[in-house]
């Protein structure tokens, strides 16, 4: 039984009782399926390490790929708000896909499902200052998650409010207008603060717009393309000995390229 | 107080006992140099366990087979043997009693050991603290595990007698010989089995696959096998696991931690005259595929975005970290098994007091599909000068399933 | 429920760099010595893994391998009038975590100092007269001197590897290196990196003003190489994941490539991760450490007893364990007395940024230390007088990445969003360079450490709080600076440049950098220092403390090869600790 030589004297020196495949730390919220993950390392209590460095085959913290199609943490209207949002931010135009395209708004919703939605890494301790100095940073405490769903709330209020109908419903003219103002904090959004709901999304936007495909944004490579970033190659000597000439090789993420084959 | 002038009497009463035989301990130095050329700790230790308490699984297709203890417990090792009995054991593969080891056990090849080296180890295994372990030795099941079907296997497959030295060659390759076919058991992994589980002796050392690792053809065949190598070259090997092109990893990493690294480099020079010596056989090598082969694009494409980096576009590796893979003989062996399970699972260089680095290979298995890790095989194995036959989607996925335990 | 552990001969707290010299020179004598890391074990096959290391979002953005802010953080105000508050999440620097610590993600600038600032106080007093030393400074001469480190330099490097260009040997200028560097016995022990366009440009327009531009040195190695402990690397491929990003190939020195391959086969050396010490335990007298307390990832309390205590913790860390744990007198601003916590330091970064058109820079090209640099206005290279202004900076035409989440400059005026930011952002990509001026910080009464009165971390313990801000002789120097880059940025051949001045007051937010320095300063007056030349503790004679917390104040470079070099002066003074016991310096 176990994975044996073919043939015997199936010698296999030191062969431990392998602990079962690594899930690579997937912790407890992979469970949500198609959520693109950012993976801890290592496990419970102390690892003693002594004699010989620690390697195990097979080991290794792959990030979860994002499998497109539906949304795990907004629902339906939020997404259709979103995408509309990041069209604007980052639009479709004769320069290529903008971020609805490249799936920014799929990057945006698994990322919520994960550590940064609950800000888990990050120091929630209170008391939180209601006025910090400009210095200070981030001193709210909402989380991502929070942030959207009541920002999102928030401006449809307004936009139902100002307009009759919500952001989704405006022009592209109206969008912009709407937009710059939550940019500069002119316009006042019920019980949010606009340009919290401006730095997340937008912040968001480019994350999503240029992260590896792997996170469900920046489909096709799009984002790089946009800017000639050659993505995860990892080898750019040939560079560096033919210095001021174009890089023609096309860009590749963690899931490879097209002339890899489809995996 | 009292009990301290006893603890002082004892060293001085061994020390009589060595003035008066000297040879005692010289033979036993002699014994633990051989145990170690031997590699008896690799089988006869359990993960986690005491040294030579045995009790590891061995695999094989029958079940698995549990290595005995040998340290001299007089219970539950082989404290209460002599030293016939350990020489009929090592000659004859039996058991004082008469009953029939398996060649799990490799004594066809320790078959050749003198009787005075398995004198000197037997006497170094007494000095071993001796350990309580009492190992199941009866877990194959039926109907292998009738020992005395082992009469049979031995009559087709098995020609004891000691090494006899061969009058046309030179003491040094002597040595060598002596060193390969006997405790260095190399045919033991590198020469490929009959479906009886017996080494192919007419395909000696050409060859063969363990525990999904390549042991490659290990003759001197410019192609298969050790042709492009020197003597120097196989010396540092067996010392550092390290050439100048190539690291080993897997199992061979292990044999070059416990044992090879810790041998006179006298022996590892007369292996390896030996290894040099012996004659060349192998396959002749097929005609490369074109580089527009649509796999060989494939490949390449996958090669220059994930492998160049280490092993640098034009295959040549770097030294101490990364092996060539441009002419080197393990990648264009028949059998591509090391190949497709490193890129899946990585494997780990070994780590000596000289070179401690021991890099890795990271693991590539969640990235790489079955048809990719396919098509950059083959195009390692068809690239820079390279050419062997290409490798299948299937056979890697098949592989796939055993290292990563998948199917477990 | 605290459970007592057999002694050791060293516990060492934090396995970096200087935790990971010290294990193995220490163990490698046949000491006992165990190390106790907070995060945990890292390695380079299985953490940067070649498939998963590449990643902007997760290491860059989201800070995957650094300290957490919620197992730790910080509370920061400008100055002593306001309420400190937490930084929730890291910005303008960013500690490490887990074996490796900050050697795994640093880019790799490795400096030497230059000799004037080591005696700092006394040249500027001798040559401009006390007068011209800025208001409210804590400036202090080092207690070491630039020749009495250079061997220990050496000896950093030759482990580390670094590729470089020498510029003085044995008092000898050396075409192609930096003629300000203090003498050395010997070149680098790899040669300098290959430079991009960027950098090229930069050479002949600083060659042609007359300033002497040279390669950065570099712990991305520009050849395969074996260090004195038989570690071997690789040479660099100029992957562009440097800072923040674990390295794939063995080709950035770490303890990882550098000393842990060698240090885990000393028989008589144990890790032991995700440990978190929380205190150096004393005896009742205060005189001598015991040991120290650490909690397990099971919440469980361990005190692992030993005779030597090396603190290795970082230097931002290592100022906070000696507070909690009662080692020297705490720093009070109000009276000035004490000296925990004191002469905390920083860095200034200011400079040009230099538009092009028809280049290819090709910015995602590029190792952590690409760059030429130049130090004609660093220390006291230059007449300060009609300046005004104490300190100076390395100018340096540098790019270590093009990774597009942080990296996608546009012209200033370009809006935010929309069609023209796309647009601006595919012009400008591939036609940006910068000339940055890294510069000193000066010492200060009121820029200090101390012991948070509200925040506490994740075990209930009160966070640190740093006050601190540019001080007026900073924002003048690094200004100063940011126009001498954009002379040079001009004179490259740039269509248009924008200054960039020195972000006043301190906001912790923008990334700037992770060289925090002091706060467990060295020094020859136990009045004004935490530590003697060999980072012993005046108070507590077996404990010895690392890292750049020992900076009385911040030179114009990255810390690091100084950091290694004071790592091997100590190790020099914990060797004879151990034969003769007590302090090695009388005060």
């Amino acid at each position: 039984m176990g994975e044996g030589g073919d043939h015997w004297p199936g010698r296999r020196p030191f062969r431990r009782r392998e602990p079962p495949p690594s899930h690579s730390g997937v912790t407890r919220r992979s469970l949500l399926a198609t959520a693109a993950l950012l993976i801890t390392t290592s496990g419970v209590s102390a690892r003693v390490v002594t004699k010989v460095l620690p390697w195990k085959p097979n080991d290794a913290y792959p990030v979860t790929p994002v499998v497109p199609g539906g949304y795990l943490y907004f629902t339906a209207n939020e997404a259709a708000v979103v995408d509309a949002f990041v069209d604007r931010l980052i639009p479709t135009d004769e320069l290529g896909p903008g971020a609805k395209d490249a799936g920014v708004t799929a990057f945006i919703d698994r990322q919520l499902t994960g550590p940064y939605g609950g800000h888990d890494w990050l120091y929630m301790q209170g008391p939180f200052s209601s006025n910090p100095l400009p210095t200070q940073g981030l001193q709210s405490p909402l989380t991502p998650r929070q942030q959207y769903r009541l920002g999102l709330a928030a401006l449809e209020s307004y936009c139902n409010t100002t307009f009759s109908h919500g952001f989704v419903q405006l022009s592209p003219e109206e969008q912009d207008k709407l937009i710059a103002g939550l940019e500069k904090g002119e316009v006042q959004l019920p019980n949010f603060s606009s340009k919290m709901l401006f730095n997340a999304i937008h912040g968001n936007t480019i994350e999503g717009y240029f992260a590896d495909p792997i996170y469900g944004g920046n489909r096709d490579m799009a984002g790089w393309k946009l800017v000639g970033f050659p993505g995860v190659r990892y080898d750019y000597r040939d560079v560096l000995d033919n210095p001021n000439k174009p890089y023609t090789l096309p860009p590749v993420g963690m899931q490879g390229r097209p002339a890899w084959g489809a995996r | 107080m009292r009990l301290r002038h006893l603890l002082v009497l004892l060293p001085l009463l061994a020390l009589g006992r060595a003035a008066a035989d000297p040879d005692n301990y010289v033979a036993i130095e002699r014994g633990k140099a051989l145990a170690t050329a031997g590699d008896c700790i690799a089988c006869h230790t359990a993960s986690g366990g005491q040294p030579f308490a045995g009790g590891l699984a061995l695999q094989t297709p029958f079940g698995a087979i549990m290595t005995p203890n040998i340290t001299p417990d007089n219970l539950t090792g082989i404290g209460s043997w002599s030293k016939d009995d350990f020489a009929r054991a090592m000659h004859e593969g039996r058991r004082p009693a008469g009953t029939y080891l398996y060649p799990a056990f490799p004594y066809p090849y320790y078959a050749r050991v003198t009787r005075g080296d398995l004198d000197a180890i037997y006497a170094y295994l007494q000095t071993l603290p001796p350990v309580e372990n009492r190992v199941n030795r009866n877990t194959l099941p039926f109907p292998f595990n009738i020992r005395l079907s082992m009469a049979g296997w031995n009559g087709l497959f098995f020609t004891p007698g000691e090494f006899k030295p061969d009058p046309k060659r030179s003491d040094e390759f002597n040595r060598g010989a002596y060193l390969v076919e006997g405790l260095g058991h190399c045919g033991a992994c590198h020469t490929p089995f009959n479906s009886f589980g017996a080494s192919q002796n007419d395909k000696y050392l050409q060859g063969n696959q363990i525990d999904n690792w390549t042991a490659p053809n290990i003759t001197n065949d410019m192609q298969a096998g050790l042709g492009k190598w020197t003597v120097a070259d196989i010396v540092q090997y067996l010392k550092t696991g390290q050439t100048r092109f190539s690291l080993a990893s897997g199992p061979m990493k292990d044999v070059i931690e416990n044992s090879t690294s810790k041998m006179a480099e006298a022996d590892l020079k007369a292996m390896a005259v030996y290894l040099k010596e012996r004659g060349a056989a192998g396959s002749p090598a097929p005609a490369p595929l074109a580089a527009s082969d649509p796999r060989m694009q494939m490949g390449e494409a996958v090669f220059v975005d994930t492998c160049s980096a280490c092993h640098m576009r034009s295959g040549d590796g770097v030294e101490h970290l990364f092996p060539t893979l441009a002419g080197n003989v393990v990648a264009t062996q028949d059998d591509p098994a090391s190949l497709i399970r490193i890129i899946i699972a990585g494997g780990r260089a070994a780590s000596t007091d000289t070179t401690p680095t021991a890099p890795s290979m990271p693991s590539l298995g969640w990235r790489l599909g079955d048809e990719q890790i396919a098509a950059v095989v083959t195009y390692v194995r068809n690239s820079w000068g390279n050419a062997a036959a290409p490798v299948s989607a299937e056979t890697v996925k098949a592989e796939r399933a055993r290292v990563t335990g998948a199917g477990d | 429920m605290v459970r007592r552990l057999p002694r050791k001969d060293v516990v060492i707290v934090g396995l970096g760099w200087t935790g990971s010299i010290l294990a193995y020179e220490l163990s490698h004598t046949g000491l006992d010595v165990v190390a106790i890391e907070r995060g945990p074990w890292r390695d380079t096959a299985t953490d940067f893994n070649i498939g998963t290391a590449a990643d902007e979002l997760r290491y860059a953005v989201r800070q995957d391998i650094f300290l957490r802010p919620k197992q730790e953080t910080l509370t920061m105000r400008n100055n002593p009038s306001q309420t400190a508050l937490p930084i929730r999440k890291w910005g303008s620097f960013l500690p490490g975590n887990g074996v490796g610590g900050a050697g795994v993600h640093w880019n790799g600038q490795t400096w030497r100092f230059l000799p004037d600032d080591f005696r700092i106080r006394s040249h500027y007093t001798e040559r401009y007269g006390e007068a011209f030393l800025p208001e409210g400074n804590h400036i202090q001469d080092w207690p070491v001197s630039f020749e009495e480190l250079e061997p220990y330099y050496d000896k950093f490097e030759r482990v580390a590897g670094i590729s470089g260009k020498a510029g003085n040997i044995k008092g000898q200028i050396q075409p192609g290196g930096n003629p300000f560097e203090g003498a050395r016995e010997r070149d680098y022990p790899t040669p300098p990196m290959k430079q991009g366009y960027q950098q090229e440009l930069f050479s002949q327009a600083a060659t042609k003003m007359g300033l002497h531009p040279f390669p950065r040195p570099s712990a991305n190695l520009s050849a395969a190489y074996t260090n004195p402990y038989g570690c071997s690397m690789a040479p660099c491929t100029f992957c562009g994941f440097c800072e923040w990003f674990g390295c794939a190939n063995y080709s950035k020195s770490s303890p990882q490539t550098c000393v842990l391959p060698a240090l885990i086969r000393e028989p008589t050396f144990e890790a032991r991760t995700e440990c978190e010490v929380t205190k150096v335990n004393l005896t009742v007298d205060g005189k001598m450490a015991t040991g120290v307390t650490y909690v397990d990832a099971n919440g469980e309390e361990w005190e692992q007893p030993a005779d030597l205590v090396l603190v290795c913790a970082y230097a931002l860390f290592n100022v906070r364990l000696l507070l909690l744990s009662g080692i020297g007198k705490p720093y009070d601003p109000a009276r000035d007395e004490g000296v925990v916590g004191r002469n905390y330091a920083y860095q200034t970064g200011s400079g040009s940024l230099a538009f092009f058109e028809n280049v290819n820079f090709n910015p995602f090209a590029a190792a952590g230390s690409t760059g030429v640099a130049l130090d004609d206005y660093n220390s006291d290279n230059f007449d300060h007088a009609p300046h005004g202004f104490v300190g100076g900076a390395s100018i340096t035409c540098a790019h270590t990445n093009g990774r597009p989440i942080r990296f996608h400059p546009t012209p200033k005026g370009t809006p935010n969003w929309g069609s023209a930011w796309k647009k601006a952002v595919h012009d400008t990509y591939q036609r940006v360079a910068s000339v940055g001026a890294q510069g000193s910080v000066m010492s200060y009464r009121n820029n200090y450490l101390d012991l948070d009165p509200t925040y506490k971390d994740a075990l209930g313990r009160p966070l640190m709080r740093m006050t601190f801000d540019y001080q007026p002789n900073e924002q003048k120097m690094a200004n100063w600076m940011a126009d001498r880059c954009d002379e040079i940025a001009k004179a490259m051949g740039a269509k248009s440049t924008q200054i960039n001045r020195l972000g006043v007051p301190w906001n912790v937010v923008p990334y700037q950098t992770t060289h925090n320095t002091g706060g467990a300063v060295m020094g020859s007056d136990p009045k004004t220092s935490v530590l003697n030349r060999y980072l012993q503790s005046w108070d507590v004679p077996n404990v010895f403390v690392m890292g750049a917390s020992a900076f009385p104040q911040n030179a114009g470079y990255n810390p690091t090869g100084t950091v290694g070099a004071l790592t091997y002066l100590a190790l020099d003074g914990i060797f004879n600790y151990l034969k003769s016991s007590g302090p090695l310096v009388q005060p």
